[in-house]
């Protein structure tokens, strides 16, 4: 059997889904055996440089660059897992979503005590090297087809390997009620 | 012609960022910058948060660390609920936290000098991407058995956190005033006994054995580790009253290049009167500065290189000696060189299962009062220092419990500008007369980054993320060449 061809990103995430992942400790050593590491923060990769099995998507889409990722990982993986609650709902950047994003950016570079005496200028963050900030995050599966869904935050590394394993070897996923949390 | 080379995304950099190159008509550097390119809004959006929430929704910015947000934020809020500033809190809360914290340094320390940056110094840092990753190790015979060890040591770490914490990712342990768990006989017999290698003796002799691969390396590769990145800088991190390398709690003490005390062991619930945040147009990240010396002088250095700078000893015996060689080599003068930052993040590794071994004998950690409150305030400061160096947490409440004010300066960002000065040497260093990127002169770049830090996300908690594009641009801004994630 060839191996499956596994790629990873975090979007608007905060790396602890990753580091669930790393979280299944000597099983990663299992892990690459049964499959090949593309496009990820782990390695070296950048750019897909071939067509993937499986996507596994962190975090939600705060801003334009977060939507060109997740709309290329659809186009390079044939299934794509939103792994954690920032994936699946927008997690806890979500939260800024009730509130104008102009008081957030206020709040950060004008008001902040720190920043108040540092910043007299009142300048802002506005590059064009900078993406645009969407108004508000989005979950993963209102911009792409999604797939599969893993709750958590972070999913527990016994849960991320169980469905890793399950979608490599096309056994059926067993999910023993200890595993799924949400919080 | 300028030409401007972005990198992006950094790899085996948590967190997202990119970096522009200019080059003038003579092919010389214009210009370097690391433009961090995450934004998140949390001091806003915690507003109106009932205050106790701090210690589990702000360590979500970061899950390479989480346990460095969980204890700031809890000790900002020690002291809003009247338990004063760290040394207030009943000893079985400050050792259950300290031993959090401990453990939390060294599974952080193993993954950001083994997973991040050993494949740079293993491989080279102009071999083959495909290879050069963790990954490249496990598959690699030479290096399997570093590979293995590195993830036992990791979990090692991980496993200590889950025992005082509750869970390995975003755990709950810390709350206002204390901690909400004992360690049980079972866990402390496990720690310090466990079936090979999983007991903190064994993990003493591996942090030796990395602290002697890292020295081995240097003697073969001295002109590489010595001059990859060097350049004077302030460096800043908290030190114990009595001048002991401390992590979890102590005085804000800061010198300058030559080891001259800029910021002499103060107090830090004062720290807003010594340090100011300078925004500029194109990055996220602040630029935090020491306000005596203003925006071009005042900056400074923060992690492991910055702590071996400020303290005067290492309280453990063993990283005590390592310390000693260690500062022997620079002559007891401030270190300035970047790439010995690994050094020093090893001799913290070590010196961070050394306390692990002390307050897992420690009987405090079993039974005795879990928390403690006082005279409850309104403000509060939390600092402590973080596996990439001093983290601040300051909160203000309102009579309904809820937060008003939130201000963050994470570790990453106090070495926002390191960072880009060292992206701008390597930059003048690799790629002056330089038309075209190469994969290795991009790396080059990403090496020295993830020397501070592979956590870029947690800065990027002010909006917006960080994958490395490089980008090499001409006088007329024009893109002449450019490498992608
Ligand atoms: S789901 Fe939780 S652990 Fe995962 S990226 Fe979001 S905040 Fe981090």
């Amino acid at each position: 059997m060839s191996k499956k061809i596994v790629a990873t990103t975090s979007l608007a995430g905060c790396f602890g889904c990753h580091m669930s992942l790393l979280d299944i400790d000597e099983r990663i050593l299992d892990l690459i055996e049964l499959v090949e590491f593309n496009k990820s923060p782990i390695d070296d990769i950048k750019t897909f440089t071939k067509q993937c099995d499986i996507g596994i998507i962190e975090g939600g889409c705060c801003n334009s660059e977060n939507v060109h990722v997740l709309k290329e990982f659809r186009k390079n993986c044939k299934i794509l897992v939103s792994v954690g609650e920032c994936a699946i709902m927008g997690g806890l950047p979500a939260l800024r979503n009730g509130i104008d994003i102009k008081e957030c950016i206020d709040e950060a570079y004008l008001n902040g005590p720190t920043a108040k005496i540092g910043n007299p200028e009142g300048i802002l963050p506005n590059d064009d090297e900078l993406p645009m900030i969407l108004d508000k995050v989005y979950p993963c599966h209102e911009i792409v087809k999604i797939d599969y869904f893993l709750p958590g935050c972070a999913p527990r590394a016994d849960l991320i390997w169980n469905a890793l394993v399950a979608l490599v070897t096309g056994n059926a996923l067993e999910l023993p009620y200890e595993v799924v949390k949400f919080d | 012609m300028t030409k401007k080379i972005t990198i992006e995304p950094v790899t085996r950099v948590e967190g997202h960022g990119k970096v522009t190159i200019h080059q003038d008509e003579n092919l010389n550097i214009a210009q370097s910058r690391l433009h961090i390119v995450e934004f998140r809004g949390f001091e806003r959006f915690v507003q109106g948060r009932p205050y106790w929430e701090a210690p589990v929704l702000v360590q979500r910015l970061c899950g390479i660390c989480p346990v460095s947000h969980h204890l700031a934020a809890a000790k900002a809020l020690d002291v809003i609920v009247g338990a004063g500033t760290g040394d207030g809190l009943t000893p079985t809360g400050e050792k259950m936290r300290r031993l959090m914290h401990y453990g939390q340094m060294f599974q952080s320390h193993s993954l950001h000098f083994f997973h991040l940056a050993a494949p740079d110094l293993l491989f080279g840092y102009d071999a083959d991407p495909a290879i050069r990753n963790v990954i490249g190790l496990a598959i690699t015979p030479e290096f399997k058995g570093l590979a293995v060890q590195a993830v036992m040591m990791r979990k090692f770490g991980q496993e200590i956190i889950r025992a005082t914490a509750g869970k390995k990712v975003h755990g709950t342990g810390a709350i206002p005033g204390g901690i909400n768990k004992h360690l049980t006989q079972a866990e402390k017999d496990e720690f310090l006994h466990g079936k090979d290698p999983l007991n903190i003796d064994k993990m003493i002799e591996w942090a030796q054995a990395s602290v002697d691969l890292f020295k081995g390396y240097h003697k073969a590769n001295a002109e590489f580790i010595d001059n990859f990145s060097v350049f004077p800088s302030n460096h800043l991190s908290l030190v114990r009253k009595d001048g002991a390398l401390d992590l979890y709690h102590g005085v804000l003490r800061a010198v300058d290049s030559e080891g001259k005390r800029i910021l002499n062991d103060v107090d830090y619930q004062d720290y807003g009167k010594y340090i100011a945040e300078e925004v500029r147009s194109w990055s996220y990240m602040k630029f935090p500065f020491l306000i005596d010396l203003g925006k071009e002088k005042g900056w400074y250095r923060v992690g492991p290189l910055a702590r071996l700078n400020t303290c005067d000893f290492i309280p453990t015996p063993m990283a005590q000696k390592e310390f000693e060689i260690y500062k022997a080599y620079t002559n007891g003068k401030p270190n300035n060189m970047c790439m010995h930052m690994h050094w020093a993040r090893l001799i913290e590794l070590l010196h961070s299962a050394e306390m692990i071994k002390e307050l897992l004998n420690d009987p405090d950690l079993m039974s005795g009062e879990l928390t403690t409150k006082g005279q409850k305030r309104k403000e509060g400061v939390g600092l402590i220092e973080a596996p990439r160096g001093t983290l601040f947490h300051h909160y203000a409440i309102n009579d309904d419990d809820q937060i008003t004010m939130a201000n963050l300066i994470v570790s990453t960002t106090n070495n926002n500008e390191p960072m880009n000065q060292g992206v701008n040497f390597v930059a003048k260093k690799m790629m002056t007369g330089q038309k075209e990127i190469t994969e290795g002169m991009r790396n080059a770049v990403e090496v020295v980054i993830r020397a501070y830090d592979p956590c870029l996300s947690c800065a990027t908690h002010a909006l917006g993320k960080m994958p490395l594009d490089i980008k090499l641009i001409d006088n007329n801004d024009e893109v002449i060449s450019e490498l992608k994630s």
